[in-house]
């Protein structure tokens, strides 16, 4: 199938990595954190000082115990991080040099079916990389989902390549497929980018359908991809998850042990080297970038600059991010900024002169521009909307919590990284996401 | 500059002196300085348009109106002083119109500024926001509506009824129903009507001076309507509008015909909005869709007019060149906050603002502009156009589930 996109953008950032390999030394520590999880009550399972080996739970669902989180890498617990409330922010292990796996039960491949795989994802501690839509929270082991969708491409700024990432990992991937497509008895869709000439590892899967999505920023986003190819209605549920995790479980079943390296991308302007490293998930980010960043306020981010978690120069890389983003602190003022011509101003509109050099990249800061206002300019969100929602209004119904028109505009299609253009592009500054996220949380808590 | 800032905002800060004052400082700080926010939730980096920069992008375009407000200000008032004085009309150049003029319209826009901000800071500092900066583009739209001679006193009053009742009994910036510029306009235009229409008020002093005839392209032809067409004081009349006429078709496109401040020349007009609708802030669908509605309705009325209205049989794009229908269009139609916010919305919204102004413009000859009217009714419809556009994609997503079952 062909989905041609052309509302959205792609934003002209600095700091695009390098198609090279960095050698990282492991990091002394690593940390799972349970806000990586929308809507997930952690309940601890391990206390400071406990051992662990790569594989043993840290801490399960509460909601649902069969859902547990496993630690990536064998050591001690270090600490156990809490915030406001005493709520679990990391929970951070210091890891042994040479990582010491639990043995799984090894499986017959050929014999597994579908409960099997998912008692086993679900032991090993896999199973939160299976994410569920609506809600964008953890799929639920109970549901059979009407088709799973993988999005072979991240079309988000500064974003991880995949043809580069998946180069030669061709007999993996097509296991993990052969895996994840037991899980619904719906199609698994595997959806590439149109624009560019996809891996060779995504165009030879078999037993799923190929899409090529063609269009800007958001066409990798799974919602957007849904929308297109299978729409959800009320009470449908569609399961993702992205290529790197296929490859975390086909491994998982090959070698039965929790082996969760990834290939991450370390990019941003800040970022002297920008290249592609293979670390294990959730940790230390310190390691990643020591001898790599330019002088100056840095902003470091798991994931990517618009959809991304702002972490410390010693923070850990996110559950579900295969990307380090670092941009300029932009904490300065600048005299009368909003009357001046603008020839380095970068702005999707034509409001500053930037856009006499239209293919020029930017060295875009974290400086918010600008003041929250009240919603003044219409029909912005809507260029950059490529899903068949009415932003404004939306954004609207969740402000006034109105769980029917929520759900008439379609809140169930979208999560909050589809509207993270719209967000950027905001004239008034309105933290779009956030009320998105807001409006989700709401049903999930209304209606279970 | 930013130190003597820095020195000052303790006073402004929670437990200082004036920190009742906050908004006001506020608003003065982040007018001399973008403030060094950095964003804390969502996306880490941001556009760098702002709203500031969007009001001051309509004021620039709104400038070439302005400019030529004052110019023709001063160009009418020379010319009709010396009309018939063979050899004096080279007395006055260009210069001496656009001072006069400026002399003329600069207390209008000082006072519409004052009162309105001052109003506007009111209401910050009482309700504990920030200082929106909507009025900036309404406080230049007010004067440029205005005829040259109204009363400071009575521009000042429609300011008030404006941001008070237009605008900030609704919450605000963006939360209005009406355009607030358009609300400042119907108040005066109903609360003095004197000062508002007829023949004595567009151009200075027509109402002191003998000789100066203050009347608009849109009064002359509202006269023009249940006429003998061979009266030779309508075939004078009529003459006007033709060849090197007063309100010939020229002369209404560069703009030389009496009129609002703003309002009487379509190349100004049309700087402004190649302006607005490049940097985008303008929206094309509306400015299109007025446009075409109104040309239609125009066809429709020449088509059909009979041989005693004038005003009817009136070639259609000079139809549209006089009064402030494209002045509306460009620059009052537009306001998305009062407008329809959907994208097809907009559409249906401008085609009928176009419609009804050249209807209520041609059908109601003794109140001879439309414009305004037409839009201040569309604003209130737009939220009802909005809601079936909505409506219908509700209806999509309905359709598929049932489609599925």
């Amino acid at each position: 199938m062909d989905i041609k996109l052309s509302k959205g953008a792609d934003i002209k950032i600095k700091g695009i990595a390098d198609r090279v390999y960095a050698n990282i030394p492991q990091s002394d520590f690593c940390a799972l954190k349970p806000t990586d999880f929308h809507l997930l009550t952690p309940k601890l399972q391990v206390k400071v000082g406990d051992r662990v080996d790569a594989g043993d739970v840290v801490f399960y669902d509460k909601n649902c115990d069969a859902i547990k989180f496993t630690s990536p890498v064998s050591g001690v617990v270090h600490d156990i991080v809490r915030g406001e409330k005493r709520k679990i922010l990391e929970i951070i292990i210091s890891a042994d040099q040479e990582i010491k796996y639990k043995n799984f039960e090894k499986r017959d491949l050929a014999s597994l079916d579908r409960q099997s795989i998912i008692d086993d994802l679900l032991v090993s501690g896999l199973w939160p990389l299976i994410r569920q839509r609506p809600f964008a929270t953890i799929a639920n082991p109970q549901d059979m989902p009407k088709s799973i969708f993988i999005s072979g491409f991240d079309s988000s700024p500064l974003a991880p390549d995949n043809d580069f990432v998946f180069h030669g990992d061709t007999d993996l991937f097509q296991l993990g497929l052969d895996i994840v497509t037991q899980l619904t008895d719906g199609t698994t869709h595997l959806n590439l980018d149109g624009n560019s000439n996809a891996a060779k590892v995504f165009n030879n899967a078999k037993g799923v359908q190929i899409n090529h999505i063609y269009g800007p920023h958001p066409a990798g986003n799974v919602g957007v991809q849904i929308h297109h190819i299978d729409p959800i209605n009320k009470g449908d549920v569609v399961w993702y998850l992205a290529p790197q995790d296929i490859v975390s479980i086909a491994r998982f079943f090959r070698d039965a042990k929790y082996d969760r390296s990834r290939i991450v991308v370390l990019s941003g302007s800040m970022v002297k080297k920008p290249r592609y490293c293979r670390v294990m998930q959730g940790m230390s980010i310190s390691n990643m970038i020591q001898d790599n960043l330019i002088e100056g306020d840095k902003r470091f981010i798991s994931g990517n600059v618009l959809t991304g978690t702002r972490i410390q120069k010693d923070g850990y890389l996110g559950f579900y991010d295969f990307q380090l983003s670092i941009i300029p602190e932009g904490n300065y003022s600048e005299f009368f900024g909003w009357l001046l011509p603008g020839f380095s101003k970068y702005s999707l509109s034509r409001t500053f002169f930037s856009w006499l050099s239209s293919t020029k990249e930017y060295d875009l800061d974290s400086n918010t521009h600008g003041e929250e206002r009240a919603y003044v300019v219409t029909g912005q969100y809507e260029s950059y909307m490529p899903i068949d929602v009415f932003p404004v209004q939306l954004i609207k119904a969740i402000l006034i919590e109105d769980i029917e028109l929520m759900e008439h505009l379609g809140i169930y299609e979208v999560d909050s990284e589809d509207f993270a253009l719209c967000e950027f592009a905001c004239t008034s500054k309105i933290p779009v996401q956030s009320i998105i996220r807001r409006g989700l949380d709401l049903i999930k808590k209304e209606c279970s | 500059m930013h130190n003597i800032l820095r020195k000052i905002k303790p006073h402004f800060e929670e437990g200082g002196r004036l920190h009742t004052l906050y908004p006001a400082y506020d608003a003065f700080e982040t007018f001399l300085f973008v403030p060094n926010h950095t964003s804390n939730r969502g996306t880490h980096i941001k556009d760098s348009v702002d709203l500031k920069r969007t009001m001051v992008l309509v004021i620039i375009a709104l400038l070439p109106c302005l400019l030529f407000g004052m110019w023709n200000t001063g160009y009418q008032y020379h010319s009709q002083l010396t009309s018939g004085m063979d050899g004096y009309q080279e007395v006055y150049s260009i210069f001496d119109h656009f001072l006069f003029g400026l002399w003329k319209v600069l207390p209008l826009i000082i006072v519409s500024y004052v009162v309105g901000l001052g109003i506007e800071f009111a209401f910050a500092v009482q309700r504990k926001h920030q200082v929106n900066e909507g009025y900036l583009v309404t406080g230049m739209l007010i004067p440029l509506t205005m005829p040259i001679d109204v009363p400071l006193w009575m521009l000042a009053l429609s300011v008030i009824f404006a941001v008070v009742i237009g605008k900030e009994v609704f919450g605000g910036t963006g939360m209005n129903i009406v355009n607030p510029a358009l609300t400042a306009r119907a108040f005066i235009f109903f609360a003095y009507p004197t000062k508002m229409s007829g023949d004595k008020v567009w151009v200075h002093s027509a109402d002191s001076i003998d000789g100066i005839s203050g009347e608009t392209a849109l009064g002359q032809l509202a006269s023009l309507v249940n006429v003998n067409p061979l009266n030779t004081e309508v075939i004078n009349k009529s003459k006007e509008f033709l060849g090197d006429g007063l309100y010939s078709l020229s002369n209404s496109f560069f703009g030389i015909i009496p009129g609002s401040i703003g309002e009487t020349s379509v190349i100004a007009i049309l700087i402004g909005a190649l302006i607005l609708l490049f940097t985008g802030i303008g929206s094309f669908r509306i400015m299109a869709s007025m446009f075409v509605g109104g040309l239609s309705m125009a066809y429709i009325f020449n088509w059909v007019a009979p041989d005693t209205n004038l005003f009817m049989s009136l070639d259609p794009l000079h139809q549209l060149c006089i009064g402030s229908f494209l002045f509306g269009m460009v620059f009052m139609a537009t306001d998305p906050v009062s407008a329809a916010q959907t994208n097809r919305g907009k559409i249906i919204y401008g085609f009928l603002c176009g419609v009804l102004s050249i209807m209520i413009r041609v059908f109601n000859p003794a109140y001879p502009e439309g414009v305004m009217v037409a839009i201040l009714f569309m604003n209130i419809m737009a939220p009802l156009i909005d809601h079936y556009v909505v409506q219908a994609n509700i209806n999509r997503r309905l359709k598929r589930i049932k489609v599925n079952e």
